[in-house]
């Protein structure tokens, strides 16, 4: 397990951040980090301020609690407290606030919430309690997706007819396309996110650099993999070049995971969805398909997820699109702080206003 | 006896003395307890007296490398022990839910027992109480535990002050990654034991060696290092910065903690201790600390500077970010 070090070497970090500023030039270069791990791992690292004034970073839309509609959440309480369904989740997805309450705050009040650890936790819990329907709250990205539809076709080949998902699973190449497309972003290189790339393959950024002309590099997680990155993404901008380059060659592919993709084809079907803050982004989102409509919740239960874009003080959606960092949201450690969050963006530990409170500037 | 724990075995009567005298005492044979009385009679203790209290509910009780018994022992002297004090007795209360294999039950005390052998510290009083199936989790332990504490020295944030380091006396987050995995439902396996120990051992013997130098000491058990940093340094009033290349992580913990996003500072640990060490003594006290089996990988991990209170990390790509309190427990990432 050395292999995490060389990832971690100070020299080779400080020689990278020379290196970056030497290529930025005279105005900061401004990247996007579309994955809440690199958010994270960023704000940890204590990368913005090392780079500050050659690269500003942005967080990005890949963080999937953040983006998860609040009509979601009322739409899951709604299965729980009039439907009596179990719900089953994973533990990021209690604190987020719904219209006017929380998977948390019904839990205390009686709603039965149970944290899982992996969509098949939710298979077995229905299997173990066939005299209760079990609600899976199936939220995430394109990492996610072959588990919860390995976990549905679990439920579809054991026969466990008392399971089923609220879909809430979301694909990032769109949601890139369409910040690569907004002015008042001015994207100038993606960091794409590591595990994602693993699933569906670099290849999948092409039609972003070649049509926005925006450089895109797969970086993984740690301190050198996002730096290399970074270094990446600002050499490509000085050489006014727009490819898709991997830093992260030793887990992700150019073609990704086909077994994954295949599942994914197989159990889902491409839909518009919301995202919070963001808006209606088209063929975004994931649908279960319907060979498996016995296991979608909202066809079973008769429910729907209702978005809508109410403004609020929240500046949330502005924060996803990397309009404003979070310090420059009204709310942002006034109101909004991770203990009594506004948004979702402050709530899950991936969220760019968490990571931001939490790490805070020297 | 019989193989279960019966709602009897808690009711008063011929059952719970059963209990007590064929499986509990059996175990915790000595001049204080075996009489039975209501109180464990101590005698006469010279000195002053340190008093502490915990109570113990891990899911599963028993994990690589432990078990609810000995955590129960270990937690209670190690509370003493960051305090200066060596254990004189500890008290033993068990909550058992109804249907308890007696074996788990007898398993867990014979842990209990060997760990109070291996500190010297009489188990001096105890309770019985059986909850209906279904209101406990197979079996609560609480201790209370007093102590005498280290002639001269009184443990206090006020005495710490900047030059000082920040010592950390092993590796961070074994325990709780070794419960994590034991719970089973994360589907990793990984060669991780949990470090649960007694400290009385390794730190008392530094009190009167290093007088005045070792300021503060504590253990960073529930919301690991990043926490007891915060509470230490808010106590003092003081700014504490760390070193990440410095903070000693097992590659194993440290595996685990990437594939599920969890950061190993706020994890908790059963065997470790923070000490705020004088500057001019911190690489002392460091090897003194690695003379003992529990020490072995004792590292300083930062120190303490002139600013404002609060903690921050000195990363490894070089840049500088504070180090807060957690909110809640850490959960596995999503992606």
């Amino acid at each position: 397990m050395k292999y995490i070090d060389d990832f971690r070497d100070p020299a080779a970090a400080r020689a990278l951040v020379e290196r970056i500023r030497r290529d930025a030039g005279d105005s900061p270069v401004r990247l996007m980090e579309v994955c809440g791990t690199h958010t994270v791992a960023i704000a940890r690292g204590g990368i913005r301020p090392l780079l500050s004034g050659a690269v500003t970073m942005l967080s990005g839309p890949g963080c999937p609690v953040c983006v998860t509609p609040d009509g979601y959440i009322d739409a899951a309480i709604a299965l729980g407290a009039e439907r009596g369904a179990l719900l089953a989740t994973f533990g990021d997805m209690l604190r987020v606030p719904g219209k006017s309450s929380s998977l948390e705050k019904e839990k205390g009040a009686g709603l039965e919430v149970r944290v899982v650890y992996s969509p098949l936790d939710a298979v077995t819990l229905a299997a173990s309690a066939p005299d209760r329907e079990v609600v899976f709250l199936g939220v995430g990205f394109e990492t996610t997706a072959p588990a919860i539809g390995g976990a549905i076709r679990s439920a579809a080949a054991g026969g466990v007819r008392n399971f089923s998902v609220l879909s809430s699973v979301r694909t990032i190449p769109e949601a890139m396309g369409v910040l690569a497309a907004d002015p008042e972003v001015r994207i100038e290189g993606f960091l794409c996110p590591a595990h994602v790339s693993v699933v569906i393959g670099t290849d999948a950024y092409k039609p972003i650099a070649r049509r926005y002309g925006i450089p895109c590099v797969v970086a993984g997680f740690e301190p050198l993999d996002i730096l290399m990155g970074i270094s990446m993404l600002v050499r490509q901008k000085k050489e006014g070049a727009a490819r898709v380059e991997n830093e992260y060659s030793r887990v992700a592919t150019s073609a990704g995971n086909r077994k994954a993709q295949e599942l994914i084809r197989d159990v889902f079907v491409p839909c518009d969805t919301g995202w919070r803050g963001i808006g209606i982004i088209p063929g975004s989102g994931l649908r279960i398909a319907d060979a498996y409509a016995a296991f979608d919740a909202e066809k079973k239960f008769g429910v729907s997820v209702v978005f809508s874009m109410e403004g609020t003080a929240c500046r949330c959606g502005d924060v996803l699109k990397g309009k404003i960092p979070p310090p420059a949201c009204p709310l942002f450690g006034k109101g909004c702080v991770p203990e009594e969050p506004h948004g979702p963006c402050m709530v899950s530990s991936e969220g760019s206003c968490a990571a931001y409170y939490k790490y805070g500037a020297a | 006896m019989h193989d279960k724990i019966l709602l009897s075995h808690g009711e008063g009567g011929k059952r719970t003395r059963d209990l007590i005298a064929k499986v509990i005492a059996r175990y915790f044979d000595n001049p204080v307890l075996s009489p039975l009385f209501d109180s464990g009679l101590l005698g006469r203790i010279e000195g002053e007296i340190a008093f502490t209290t915990d109570g113990y509910v891990v899911t599963p009780p028993f994990f690589p490398g432990g078990d609810i018994g000995r955590l129960a022992v270990c937690g209670t002297v190690n509370d003493l022990a960051v305090c200066g004090a060596k254990a004189a007795a500890i008290s033993c209360g068990l909550i058992l839910e109804e249907g308890l294999p007696t074996d788990t039950l007898e398993r867990a005390l014979a842990s209990m027992r060997d760990a109070a052998k291996e500190v010297g510290v009489t188990v001096a009083c105890g309770d019985t109480k059986v909850v209906e199936r279904g209101k406990g989790d197979g079996i609560f332990i609480t201790t209370a535990g007093v102590g005498v504490s280290t002639d001269g020295w009184r443990p206090a944030p006020s005495e710490i002050r900047p030059g000082d380091r920040i010592v950390l006396t092993g590796t961070m987050g074994d325990h709780q990654v070794a419960v994590l995995i034991a719970r089973k439902n994360l589907s990793i396996e990984a060669p991780v034991l949990s470090d649960v120990a007694p400290l009385s051992g390794l730190l008392l013997p530094l009190l009167p060696r290093f007088a005045g130098k070792v300021r503060f000491m504590r253990d960073p058990t529930r919301g690991g290092v990043g926490v007891t940093l915060n509470e230490m340094a808010s106590a003092a009033n003081a700014r504490f910065v760390l070193d990440e290349a410095r903070l000693p992580v097992r590659e194993s913990v440290r595996g685990v903690c990437e594939i599920l996003g969890f950061d190993p500072l706020y994890l908790a640990n059963e065997g470790k201790a923070v000490l705020i060490a004088a500057g001019n003594a911190a690489e002392a006290i460091v090897a003194a600390l690695r003379e003992h089996p529990y020490g072995r990988e004792a590292a300083i991990i930062g120190e303490v500077t002139e600013g404002a209170a609060g903690v921050w990390m000195r990363t490894l790509s070089g840049g500088v970010r504070a180090v807060d309190y957690p909110v809640g427990d850490q959960l596995p990432r999503i992606c």
